[in-house]
């Protein structure tokens, strides 16, 4: 029968975070905090030759010199670094060569996730490189995309198998003194996934990673890099969920684009880390480096649906060093109780005639803060640039923030910088005029919300933009007030 | 014997500390016209609104029963699907949502509701063929997003279109000819009429006799103060566009 407000209500705060279950897996984790000794130890786990070892252990003394960030618009608690376990690895020692030789318990994983690789298999189109906790399980259409020249593996396989291109563009677009979390991320990295696009190949399916943090207490600390050679084309899809735990777990990525001349790489994500209870306890900080670089007439387009996490700080950003390069930022980023997300993007125009985009739909609900952070520059020589942004935010109760903070540093005269930014609050009248009309609170949010995000949803690839409806309307049932 | 659709009953309301309705009493059969009419803020919105099951107005005293069940507590959605409907005097604009879309939205959760299947796509389409046709909706504005950018007069047609998608037993029409021209008018109320049946019952609400010259009520009521002060047929509108509203209110002082 038809919802009372009571029943919807009792329905809420009954409803848990869907993907809340734990594995039981045993896994090899590594003791508490974080030394000289672990990094050796991570290094040695993955058999990792010495250059890779001497990488990490400067980046972590770089990071020793380094303080956290605070400038973010958010609050929390400082993760202690020295109580966390850098490397949890399901236990599992031979290499796998099909699914068959997968873990049981994991293959179930991945069905509650609606993932399944078998499924995805099937839709084909899709290759998954699935990524639990710290090492890659599976990897599927490997042989197919091999057939192009393509690679598409873990990190861990990459360094192991290709390390010259490891070697030549690993820490190229975000050097490990980039940031606190970046010089972290390349001290500690466990795992994460690698993607060679050979010159003039048009990449023939979506490829697609799914992170998931599974061990208590560890931190994630994924690696990805993604080399799309001159003319070659490439669309990339992450996702991520964690399970329900209660301790903060940190998650910090890092992410690295490499579009040579005329190449094209559009990289979509869909996070939903776990946010925290109604009552803010728990939940994933996310401290995410992501950026691209451009070379000439290439173009790198990212794409974000961010609705999970306690605390979100992320910047998907894109040098455009060639002429005529191109920089695309579309992100819907949704924040209820007492969730907190920074995030925005940087386009820096370094080369003349590059173009760059930015479309930014804040949603917040319950006591939450969303704010909306990006900088926009033109270089000295990035003559006849152009920029534009738009950022708007949505407010679902009388409790929540919105907030933008746009920088524009311009040395160039001949560009052209626009920015627009509207807040509006889901309207009562909106409401009520969809209730008449039969539709019920929560469809009515749903419709409301995904009409307003459609501009960037429109930009995920099919399968993901039906999954991203959905975890919009799961993030934000009953937040209206 | 006609039957009885709606029968309110001592209808008192008020939002915030101020009463709007003050006691009304209606009872509107099936196949029958109902206008009402009254003077600015006499309560006719806050009838239409109350009678669709808007919270913002609390009810103080009386019921309102639709087809025989007490429905003064029922959720808005609830009396949409069992067959009200409001065609509001400033529809909404939803930007982002195609205005088909939105009605199949409707029309599936009023089938979830009756445990029936959603509606076939092939099916829908041909509906909104065949009921856009009805009101003269543009071709165009059905995959628009609801209502925005369109022009007053497409609102009010698109709020017939959606009436004709969704066939209710009970529509009220809060003052649908403000801003219409005389064609949009006629296009309007000609859709009106022809949704019109032994089955179904209309509420107009309007200032003026205007449109109901095209809409043709069995009964005519004069809302004053929170109280229908007046009932008569549909010669009582003429008699009010001929002598305005203060020889009934008693407000002598313009």
């Amino acid at each position: 029968m038809s919802y009372t407000e009571k029943q919807l209500k009792e329905e809420l705060d009954n409803k848990s975070y869907e993907f809340g279950f734990v594995t039981d897996i045993e896994s090899e984790k590594a003791p508490n905090g974080l030394n000289k000794d672990i990094i050796k130890l991570i290094s040695t786990k993955k058999s990792e030759p010495d250059w890779l070892l001497n990488y990490r252990l400067k980046a972590f003394e770089i990071w020793q010199t380094m303080e956290e960030p605070n400038w973010a618009h958010v609050k929390y608690e400082k993760p202690d670094f020295q109580n966390i376990s850098y490397y949890s690895a399901p236990k599992k020692k031979k290499e796998l060569k099909s699914l068959d030789e997968v873990d049981p318990e994991l293959l179930k994983t991945m069905e509650k996730l609606g993932i399944s690789i078998e499924e995805q298999k099937k839709l084909s189109g899709v290759a998954v490189d699935f990524v639990m906790d710290s090492v890659s399980v599976a990897t599927s259409f490997k042989e197919k995309l091999g057939e192009l020249g393509i690679i598409f593996c873990s990190f861990s396989e990459a360094v192991k198998n290709h390390p010259e291109l490891v070697k030549k563009y690993m820490g190229t677009v975000i050097p490990f003194t980039d940031n606190y979390y970046a010089a972290l991320n390349s001290a500690v990295f466990s795992d994460g996934s690698f993607c060679y696009i050979p010159k003039g190949v048009k990449c023939p399916m979506e490829l697609s990673t799914y992170f998931r943090i599974n061990e208590s207490g560890t931190g994630q600390f994924e690696r990805t890099l993604l080399i799309a050679d001159e003319s070659s084309y490439v669309s990339y899809l992450e996702g991520c969920t964690a399970p329900q735990r209660d301790e903060n777990q940190l998650h910090a990525a890092v992410v690295e684009l490499i579009a040579l001349d005329q190449a094209e790489i559009k990289y979509s994500t869909v996070q939903n880390w776990y946010p925290g209870d109604d009552k803010g306890l728990g939940g994933v900080y996310n401290f995410v480096t992501k950026r691209g670089i451009c070379g000439y007439r290439s173009k790198i387009s990212w794409t974000q649906v961010e609705t999970g996490s306690a605390v979100t700080w992320k910047y998907p950003s894109c040098i455009l060093k060639g002429n005529f390069s191109i920089g695309e930022f579309y992100s819907v980023a949704v924040t209820n109780n007492f969730q907190q997300a920074d995030t925005g993007t940087k386009m820096i125009h370094v080369g003349k005639n590059t173009k760059s985009t930015i479309i930014s739909k804040g949603i917040s609900a319950g006591k939450s803060q969303n704010s909306y952070r990006g900088l926009v520059k033109i270089g000295k020589g990035a003559t006849n640039s152009r920029n534009f942004s738009q950022c708007d935010s949505l407010l679902m109760t009388d409790q929540c923030g919105a907030h933008t903070f746009p920088y524009i540093e311009c040395e160039n005269s001949s560009a052209t910088v626009e920015h627009e930014a509207t807040t509006s609050k889901i309207g009562e009248d909106q409401l009520f005029y969809c209730l008449q009309r039969g539709i019920s609170e929560e469809k009515a949010i749903s419709l409301i919300v995904n009409g307003y995000a459609k501009e960037v949803l429109n930009k995920l690839p099919m399968e993901f933009a039906v999954e991203a409806q959905k975890l919009l309307e799961i993030s934000l049932e009953g937040s209206v007030g | 014997m006609k039957e009885l659709l709606v029968e309110i009953k001592d209808l008192e309301c008020k939002i915030g500390d101020q009463e709007i309705l003050k006691g009304v009493n209606l009872k509107v059969n099936k196949g029958e016209v109902h206008a009402i009419m009254g003077p600015n803020g006499s309560g006719k919105s806050t009838l239409s609104s109350v009678l669709a099951g808007n919270d913002n107005y609390e009810i103080t005293e009386g019921s309102i029963s639709f087809l025989g069940e007490d429905i003064t507590e029922m959720s808005p959605e609830e009396r949409s699907w069992k067959g009200m409907f409001l065609a509001f005097q400033y529809p909404i604009e939803i930007p982002g949502v195609s205005n088909i879309n939105f009605l199949r939205t409707a029309l599936n959760e009023r089938n979830k509701f009756f445990g029936d299947d959603p509606i076939p796509a092939k099916d829908f389409l041909k509906m909104v063929a065949e009921k856009s046709g009805l009101v003269g909706l543009d071709n165009r504005l059905k995959n628009r997003s609801v209502n925005e950018g369109f022009s007053g007069g497409e609102k009010k047609r698109n709020e017939i279109f959606q009436m004709a998608m969704l066939n209710p037993k009970l529509s009220i029409l809060d003052e649908t000819d403000s801003g219409l021209d005389i064609d949009a008018l006629k296009t309007v109320a000609n859709g009106v009429n022809k949704l019109k049946s032994a089955e179904n019952a209309t509420i107009v609400i309007t200032h003026y006799q205007r449109l109901l010259d095209y809409i043709v009520p069995d009964f005519v009521h004069v809302l004053n103060d929170g109280k229908i002060i007046k009932s008569g047929d549909k010669n009582l509108a003429l008699e009010l566009e001929k002598k305005g509203y203060d020889w009934l209110t008693g407000n002598t002082t313009k």
